[in-house]
């Protein structure tokens, strides 16, 4: 990979952990806020679906972790397991596809159920 | 002075022999204001005189004499016995070469690498004045010129080096040394070489490898944070990156 490439995930990995301190944050106080009202989960999805700033703000926070995740566990993958190259490369585009799936399913079932 | 009766021998452990070999045991006569360096030197003199180790300046100038001290990197010319053992514990002295480095013999490493990477990370000055044009103005006030000041007075000892997580997970990884050499020198406003430095010092193998535990800079011997430097190559060339400079 060239250094130019490498400098740019760097950046995109720095951006989305700024993200994603904001996103836990926000995502733990309303956590907290919710069971403290003893809302159940039916409840708190009632309230979630339909509401198009959960979707956009939980879209966001999936996007923050595809981003951030895969360049994370290339660098532990590379300095801890010493597996570096194109096999490390394709298990990580795995690994981003699966996340994209899966928080994008989980961002659709709050929102539309 | 405390007379010499008075006092505890000094116990010492020196790793002898290559990559592999074993920690020897010493007992050296304490005194006071005694460095480590003058522990080595007694050994070598008086108790065996085929101890391999560096030296030269002898005052903190020269950067030769760096060794693992009880663990820690460290320039022994400069470092008390009485800072690193505690005489009424009967503490042991621990010492080895430096970490990161291939052992040539005893306390001796083989620092090529080390300023192998000081090159790679273009760590030489490129100048665009000859000797018929007039002196460059760098102000000692500037900005430029005080970053360059903070980084400077690096003596190539290599304690930083041997401190670094990282170098050891990613021996490719350029080192705080060789990247504080480059910091220095894309704040120097004469030299003329700054894409290709921040070229050199970008990615996995460079500063973007820096995980930031800063014992480069709780370790250097003469003060200098190497990790501010990174930081600030790291923004430097993740800059240039995105403005498509560095392809």
């Amino acid at each position: 990979m060239k250094a130019s490439t490498q400098a740019k995930l760097w950046y995109a990995q720095r951006i989305s952990a700024m993200l994603l301190a904001l996103c836990v944050l926000v995502h733990l106080v309303t956590i907290l806020y919710a069971m403290r009202g003893g809302l159940s989960a039916a409840e708190i999805l009632a309230r979630t679906r339909g509401n198009f700033s959960f979707a956009i703000f939980y879209f966001v926070f999936v996007l923050s972790v595809v981003v951030h995740a895969p360049i994370g566990l290339a660098r532990i993958a590379e300095e801890w397991m010493q597996w570096r190259g194109r096999s490390l490369h394709i298990a990580l585009l795995l690994v981003t596809l699966l996340l994209t799936v899966l928080g994008l399913r989980a961002v659709w079932g709050v929102y539309v159920g | 002075m405390v007379g010499l009766s008075l006092m505890r021998p000094l116990k010492v452990k020196i790793w002898r022999g290559g990559q592999q070999g074993a920690f020897v045991a010493y007992e050296v006569p304490r005194l006071a204001s005694q460095s480590v360096l003058d522990v080595v030197t007694y050994v070598q003199r008086s108790l065996d005189p085929s101890l391999s180790y560096r030296f030269s300046c002898r005052v903190g100038m020269c950067g030769s004499c760096a060794m693992s001290v009880n663990g820690v990197a460290r320039w022994t010319c400069r470092t008390h016995v009485a800072k690193v053992t505690d005489e009424a514990r009967d503490d042991v002295l621990e010492l080895a070469p430096l970490s990161n480095l291939p052992i040539i013999k005893d306390l001796t490493t083989d620092m090529s690498e080390f300023f192998d990477k000081w090159a790679k990370a273009k760590g030489q000055f490129t100048g665009t004045l000859t000797r018929d044009d007039e002196f460059s103005n760098v102000k000692p006030d500037s900005p430029e010129r005080k970053k360059v000041d903070a980084a400077i007075e690096c003596i190539g000892c290599g304690v930083c080096y041997a401190s670094c997580d990282t170098v050891s997970w990613r021996p490719d990884y350029l080192g705080p040394a060789a990247l504080n050499r480059a910091w220095s020198l894309v704040n120097d406003v004469r030299d003329a070489a700054q894409n290709d430095r921040l070229k050199s010092v970008a990615g996995d193998s460079g500063c973007h490898a820096c995980h930031t535990h800063t014992t480069c800079s709780e370790r250097c011997p003469k003060g200098i944070e190497p990790t501010a430097g990174i930081s600030g190559l790291k923004r430097l060339a993740a800059r240039a990156a995105i403005r498509g400079e560095l392809d």
